[in-house]
């Protein structure tokens, strides 16, 4: 059954009285892996801030449907310089994704626990729980705020350029991880990418901005589409 | 030693300092973290120009002082956040101006003396009988209000965006933790001074990050610091008669440097260890 998850209703984005973004519509079913594409500057992180309730549209709509809602978004953001030397174990980062479950309660559940614990293992890092995040490699941190994600939500996850600084090895197994995630429990991803001939690999469908929507629709029409074409032979 | 326990006002001292240090040490890490380390500076040289205002109009200190702070701590977030001012010269305004405005009211009405000396740099003597219950409540709400939200200030001293995309309320939080911070501030700065205060924020979580790596044990590490440097910076001042504001820094001065060294023999061994696995 394809149910409508996410649906982006003619949204227009941007900074006080500068747009970024105008015109961006687009919806998403359940288990799509929706990648985001576009030169720098061209607002794909504007969007995935405001697809992750970070920001409000200037005009336009973002409604999601069904089982989900807006606190039913895992999602990943860029690392910060504070959390480089942020003292704390993985377990405490990862059980902070649990927060939006235990909205009454001031503390974590035996529950919480346990899924982060899941969410861990699943991911590789179980090992770890106890070791300082900031001694982690950039790969191994990148797993466990992914971790943090899937306790957040099991339905939707939104990345904002997940493999920045990673060399290519580790790359690959963060991509792999992110397929599996899709593959595995249906969910539903957004990822915006610089790299673009990995997203069509990966990705069931494509968003191509350019302060506006240039492209959007499934892979195999991007790669027949002129501005596809042009983009992914400009990378080259 | 246990002489010192006979005066009451001793007493008064320990009760409030050792208060006022658990809670500064539980923010301090929270501020050191989120880069906020002078807000405390900032926010101590309003608390004493509040303070020459309710001296010259002869209020009750405490009373002008925690509302004026409150929202002294708001302003100082609002102008950070909102990106027109930078966070350190955001403080550094508002720190240099409440203190020349203090100082020319002060002296207004008094001459410069011994009243801007204790509010400088802090007096044992400063805590009234009433004080005391009013500082034992606000630093006991201080407490249970962050152990009760001790994870959401986790997560939003860890990772604001995560945290408000998964629907904390990030601003609320900010906000607790700058009211806090000022309480906390108000309550401790009689006795510690308002030049010095800032120090109980910082140098506790500065120390235990030196030696503990995961946020639990900063957290707990740092509250035990505190309250030792407190009771023996107390100590000393009295053995001493020095000032206690003084004292308690220069003992969290030593504890800094002890930690540090520790740390960098960790750091020898640890190097030693690996250069022999190879």
């Amino acid at each position: 059954m394809n149910s409508t998850l996410i649906r982006c209703s003619d949204v227009t984005l941007g900074y006080e009285n500068m747009t970024v973004l105008e015109h961006v519509s687009f919806e998403l079913n359940k288990g799509d892996y929706l990648c985001v594409v576009g030169e720098n500057g061209a607002g794909k992180s504007t969007l995935i801030k405001c697809l992750a309730g970070l920001k409000k549209p200037m005009e336009g709509k973002i409604t999601f449907s069904g089982s989900v809602n807006r606190r039913d978004v895992g999602y990943l953001p860029q690392q910060t310089a504070i959390q480089r030397d942020f003292p704390t174990s993985v377990r405490e980062v990862v059980m902070s994704g649990c927060l939006n479950n235990s909205r009454l309660i001031p503390f974590y559940s035996k529950a919480d626990r346990e899924r982060a614990a899941n969410h861990m293992a699943e991911l590789g890092i179980g090992e770890l729980a106890d070791k300082s995040y900031r001694e982690l490699s950039g790969g191994q941190q990148q797993r466990v705020l992914l971790a943090r994600a899937l306790c957040a939500s099991n339905k939707m996850l939104i990345l904002d350029e997940p493999v920045t600084g990673l060399d290519p090895i580790v790359t690959g197994e963060i991509y792999s991880i992110i397929k599996k995630i899709n593959h595995k429990y249906g969910m539903t991803i957004i990822m915006v990418s610089h790299d673009v001939k990995t997203a069509v690999k990966n990705a069931n469908k494509i968003l191509h901005l350019k302060n506006t929507v240039q492209f959007f629709g499934s892979t195999e029409e991007y790669l027949n589409s002129s501005t596809g074409r042009e983009f992914i032979g400009g990378q080259r | 030693m246990l002489e010192m326990l006979s005066y009451p006002f001793i007493i008064r001292a320990l009760v409030v300092g050792t208060l006022v240090s658990l809670c500064s040490a539980l923010l301090g890490v929270n501020l050191v973290l989120k880069r906020y380390s002078m807000i405390g500076d900032g926010l101590s040289h309003v608390a004493f120009s509040a303070m020459a205002v309710a001296t010259v109009m002869n209020w009750a200190p405490l009373w002008v002082a925690i509302p004026v702070v409150i929202a002294a701590s708001f302003i100082l977030l609002q102008l950070s956040s909102g990106g027109k001012l930078s966070g350190d010269s955001a403080i550094a305004l508002l720190s240099t101006g409440a203190l020349a405005i203090g100082i020319f009211i002060i002296s207004m009405k008094s001459g410069i003396n011994t009243d801007i000396n204790n509010y400088m740099f802090g007096s044992v003597l400063a805590i009234s009988k009433s004080d005391v219950s009013l500082s034992v409540m606000l630093s006991l709400v201080v407490l249970v209000l962050y152990v009760l939200f001790y994870n959401k200030i986790f997560a939003v001293t860890f990772d604001e965006p995560f945290a408000r995309a998964t629907g904390v309320k990030v601003d609320f939080y900010n906000m607790l933790i700058a009211v806090l911070t000022a309480v906390t501030i108000v309550l401790g700065m009689r006795m510690i001074g308002a030049l010095l205060i800032s120090s109980l924020i910082i140098f506790p979580a500065m120390s235990s990050m030196r030696l503990f790596k995961c946020f639990s044990s900063v957290v707990i590490c740092s509250a035990v610091i505190s309250v030792m440097c407190f009771i023996a910076g107390l100590v000393v001042s009295f053995e001493y008669s020095a000032p206690t504001g003084a004292s308690v820094v220069i003992i969290n001065i030593a504890v800094f440097a002890v930690f540090c060294a520790i740390d960098f023999i960790k750091g020898r061994i640890h190097l030693k260890d690996s250069a022999f696995d190879k």
